[in-house]
């Protein structure tokens, strides 16, 4: 077996594990006033201070959340909520073309249903945007930014410091989904000068269902879920203790361990794509060549479909993904790839590897002993 | 053998792929995702790939233990089924999509591709019975699908494993249960999967516009009525046709002809809708070619009675004469003849 869509979910790190279950035994609410209850807060306090430690934030900036789809959906609409109502102007969101679905998506919600607009910020054939892209859509009728540290698919890394220095320039608040970044990339929420920024514990070793919003203490963000105001009164619900606890181990020891890791796995990385690149001399690697996740390499190996790739992989133990899977487990062509230029052909039969702390050159290894066999036998599947 | 199972989220094709993991095969579950919106919730009997029928198909692979795919198939099946659909009824004809589905997208698309892929063929879900490259009626004759599988060729059927075809419905659905198969009791479908409300008359409309043009009645020559698409209208049909002007014998009349290009649909009396003598084109056999002049028998839709026939060539095409009149034959109709329960070819309706 060789698991290669860390991207998608990495294995949970032992020290994560003892968290949680060490935390699943202890009964009590975070927000009960009696000493199992203090116990509980305490832990879920201690937890919010690693975070913050680890990620170069305040404890008070951190608000815990259910995972990377509900920090995106709490920053971009309670982001663009709050400054809609303070300056009624203000209702253009400028998000790039290559966001997760838990940013578009909440953007075109925004758009069918709050009375905003959106300009999509283009991305060069990397999928990087440009400074004079993001400066050139700014104006004063712009509510926020939102472009992500790292895209999911591809890897590319984005300017996210200098993006949000334009934004300020503007007076306009910038989110970035960080959800791929942590643990493969140094991530430090003050210096990165963002003002709201996605994280997710099952991205770096932490359990599922996990996750934060680092939101600025002086940025305006409106509430998705409404009850006890357990989180900065911006996010409410009993906090999932182990969960937490969870998330804030493998945050410190995923960011501890972070030079080391990106050192490891870009070189694993890079081994993996020369080795494609002299088996299947057709095949094209997407995404940047410098200012990429070290853990992430993509391609599209023309003239054979995604899913029949997948398939054959997978009956040969290699687990890989094709991109990012909608609701009905369908893989339609990404619109990463479509963005940054590719055809629909490219789109199509388009593969990602992704790398994380459990990778060894035995996955490598693996793939490779597959993949030509399987590449010749996808490109004799007809094409749609 | 390895074998692909098309698994739609019902209990025939869930049963069918059970029964072939039983029987030793290496099996794969793909489900054709053929619309390009989905719903999320399936409604009653109706509609087709909800992601609910989606996720019913993963959770029998999972109860099965086999792999389970989704494959995109939704622009093919929009070019070769819906857009034919359409373009059939445009032209005064009267199609029948399950059958283009599986001629062009079951068993030609996914068959192709899971033969590249390195598997030995398909397994499906259909009541019909298939050993030895012969293809017959299922012993449920009220859920046969023989029909529109007529339209396989030799090859396709060679790569072709359908195992519910010596069980009757009942008994498909008591072998679900016995598996524990939540799908068990799922409502058969029922219309044409692509028009979740039933409303073929209301689907063409959205997709060829308003087409107004007279109802004429064939005997006097007089016009009796007005409608909005000649495409609207099926031969046979009594209901809806909303005649201004009463019969002379004041006897029911029925659409006898539908002439898009004129805008015109002409009814008459039961009796003229009687046909003993029909021409079909583009046969395909299941098995080698049959000599002709043939005598057999012929169906001429999905549930319809079969009649003796008389089949002669007729250039490319066939003529058939009946034993006794057939009422109400539309042409885009197949032709499927029949040696008893066995299905020897198709054509359609000329």
């Amino acid at each position: 077996m060789a698991y290669l869509d860390h991207a998608a979910s990495t294995a949970l790190l032992p020290e994560s594990l003892a968290a949680v279950t060490a935390a699943l035994t202890a009964t009590g609410n975070a927000s009960s006033l009696h000493a199992a209850g203090r116990r509980a807060r305490r832990t879920v306090e201690e937890s919010r201070e690693a975070l913050a430690s680890a990620l170069g934030a305040r404890p008070s900036e951190v608000i815990l959340t259910g995972g990377g789809t509900e920090s995106d959906n709490l920053a971009v609409k309670g982001m663009f909520w709050a400054r809609a109502a303070a300056d009624p102007r203000r209702r253009r969101i400028l998000a790039s073309a290559v966001e997760h679905h838990a940013v578009l998506d909440a953007v075109e919600w925004l758009v069918d249903h709050e009375g905003a607009s959106v300009t999509w910020l283009e991305v060069d054939a990397a999928g990087r945007v440009a400074p004079e892209v993001l400066e050139d859509a700014l104006g004063d009728d712009v509510a926020l930014v939102s472009v992500m540290w790292a895209n999911n698919e591809v890897g590319t890394v984005q300017p996210v410091r200098r993006l949000a220095e334009i934004a300020h320039a503007h007076g306009v608040p910038i989110h970035t989904d960080a959800v791929q970044a942590v643990g493969q990339l140094p991530v430090d929420f003050a210096a990165s000068g963002v003002d709201a920024l996605t994280v997710t514990g099952h991205k770096f070793g932490g359990p599922l269902g996990a996750g934060a919003l680092l939101l600025g203490r002086d940025v305006a963000c409106t509430p998705l879920l409404h009850g006890g105001g357990q989180e900065r009164d911006v996010r409410s619900g009993t906090a999932d203790v182990p969960a937490i606890a969870g998330l804030a181990v493998a945050a410190t020891v995923a960011v501890e361990r972070q030079p080391e890791t990106a050192t490891r796995l870009a070189a694993l990385r890079d081994d993996l794509v020369a080795r494609v690149c002299a088996a299947l001399p057709d095949a094209v690697l997407n995404g940047a060549r410098e200012d990429r996740l070290p853990g992430n390499a993509h391609f599209s190996f023309p003239g054979c479909e995604g899913d029949s790739l997948l398939l054959l992989l997978d009956a040969r133990g290699v687990e890989v993904s094709t991109g990012s899977a909608c609701s009905a487990g369908v893989a339609r062509p990404s619109h990463v790839l479509v963005a940054m230029g590719a055809d629909e052909e490219r789109a199509r039969g388009s593969l990602r590897f992704s790398l994380g702390h459990t990778s060894t050159a035995a996955d490598v290894d693996a793939l490779l002993d597959a993949l030509p066999t399987v590449v010749e036998r996808a490109r004799r599947a007809p094409v749609r | 053998m390895k074998l692909l199972a098309a698994v739609s989220g019902g209990v025939d094709s869930a049963v069918a792929a059970a029964l072939a993991v039983e029987a030793g095969h290496d099996v794969t579950a793909v489900h054709l995702a053929l619309s390009e919106a989905p719903a999320t919730l399936r409604s009653g009997s109706r509609g087709c790939c909800s992601v609910e029928d989606s996720r019913d198909a993963g959770r029998v692979a999972d109860v099965l233990g086999i792999p389970y795919y989704v494959w995109d198939l939704a622009a093919r099946f929009r070019e070769d089924v819906v857009d034919d659909f359409v373009a059939e009824y445009a032209a005064g004809r009267t199609p029948n999509p399950c059958l283009r589905c599986n001629e062009k997208v079951k068993f030609s698309a996914v068959l192709d591709r899971a033969l590249a892929l390195g598997f030995d063929g398909v397994v499906t879900g259909h009541h019909a019975r298939l050993a030895d490259g012969v293809l017959r009626r299922s012993v449920d004759l009220a859920k046969d699908q023989s029909y529109v599988l007529a339209v396989l060729t030799p090859h396709q059927l060679a790569h072709t494993v359908l195992p519910l075809g010596d069980l009757t419905k009942v008994q498909v659905r008591a072998l679900a249960a016995a598996r524990g198969l939540a799908v068990a009791d799922k409502p058969d479908s029922h219309d044409v999967c692509f028009i979740a409300d039933g409303d073929t008359a209301g689907f063409l409309r959205d997709r060829l516009g308003a087409q107004p043009g007279p109802v004429v009645d064939a005997l006097t020559g007089a016009v009796v009525g007005q409608h909005d698409g000649a495409y609207g209208f099926t031969v046979g049909q009594r209901r809806g046709l909303a005649l201004t002007v009463p019969a002379g014998d004041g006897r029911p009349r029925y659409v006898l002809s539908v002439s898009p290009v004129q805008r015109t649909v002409t009814v008459g009396p039961a009796e003229a809708l009687d046909t003993s003598g029909l021409r079909a084109e583009r046969p395909v056999w299941t098995q080698a070619p049959v000599e002709l002049p043939l005598r057999c028998l012929v169906q001429l839709r999905a549930h319809g009675t079969p009649v003796g026939a008389l089949v002669s060539a007729d250039g490319s095409g066939w003529q058939l004469a009946l034993d006794a009149p057939v009422r109400g034959v539309a042409p885009g109709q197949a032709a499927v003849l029949y040696d008893g329960d066995r299905v020897l070819a198709s054509a359609t309706v000329a």
